[in-house]
């Protein structure tokens, strides 16, 4: 540590947070996204495996539902928001260009909020019944 | 062991197998043919050993990302504890990949 070199003290470092300017947020957000993930994979299950067999009718029913479509909404902000750091560090650690590196991180988002858009509107409309 | 990466790869598979889960929705929403095309597809065997991947590589990160916050709650650092995670996460991962598929065989009879 150099500690002597600098008159700043470590909470004045620490404010700039580091090279993403962000500082930990990412970290963070992985964890947040993971937990609320790990807790609503049983009824995200439940709710795919009452989903077999059943026709469009039925589904469109189900999906409609308050509750399932809360559960659902619930699981596509947590999954898309978790994988769209997910392939963000892996990105950051394989790709050594750094302008293929910006275009990467920038397809991974246009494809996580597309994804997380489309599924969004999906049981919306379901919801409303339309 | 080294685990982390099929954590990682598995991670990836996810990302693009959510794809199947917004083309899922989508279809509900749009109407009957579709949601037919979905059927036919998730319903093919081709269909079913992606869905059976999906399934497990679900499972398997969710084991796996257990046992990433148990080190991040400062615990299971010493060499037998990590490869008991590291196998127990491994085993999980399979074991309630079959019991999914196992209760979804029993509830929907096996379309």
């Amino acid at each position: 540590m150099s500690g002597r070199s600098s008159m700043r003290t470590p909470l004045e470092r620490v404010r700039g947070l580091g090279s993403a300017h962000t500082g930990t947020s990412d970290f963070w957000r992985q964890r947040l996204t993971a937990v609320a993930m790990t807790l609503l994979i049983v009824p995200v299950i439940v709710v795919v495996i009452m989903l077999i067999g059943r026709n469009h009718a039925g589904a469109a029913q189900m999906l409609g539902s308050i509750p399932i479509a809360i559960i659902l909404l619930l699981f596509i902000v947590a999954s898309t928001w978790h994988m769209k750091i997910g392939m963000q560090v892996v990105f950051e650690d394989y790709i050594h260009n750094e302008k293929l590196k910006i275009a990467c991180v920038m397809a991974n988002n246009f494809f996580c909020v597309a994804v997380a858009l489309a599924s969004i509107y999906a049981i919306l409309k379901l919801s409303s019944g339309v | 062991m080294a685990l982390s990466i099929v954590h990682r790869a598995t991670g990836v598979a996810l990302y693009f197998g959510t794809l199947l889960l917004a083309w899922w929705l989508i279809a509900a929403a749009s109407g009957p043919t579709a949601y037919a095309n979905v059927q036919a597809f998730t319903g093919s065997a081709i269909g079913k050993l992606i869905v059976f991947g999906y399934t497990w590589a679900l499972m398997h990160h969710l084991c796996s990302g257990i046992r990433h916050f148990v080190w991040d709650l400062g615990y299971g650092f010493k060499a037998n504890e990590r490869e008991a995670l590291t196998w127990g996460a491994l085993v999980a991962g399979i074991a309630l990949t079959v019991l999914v598929w196992i209760i979804a065989y029993a509830v929907g009879g096996g379309r």
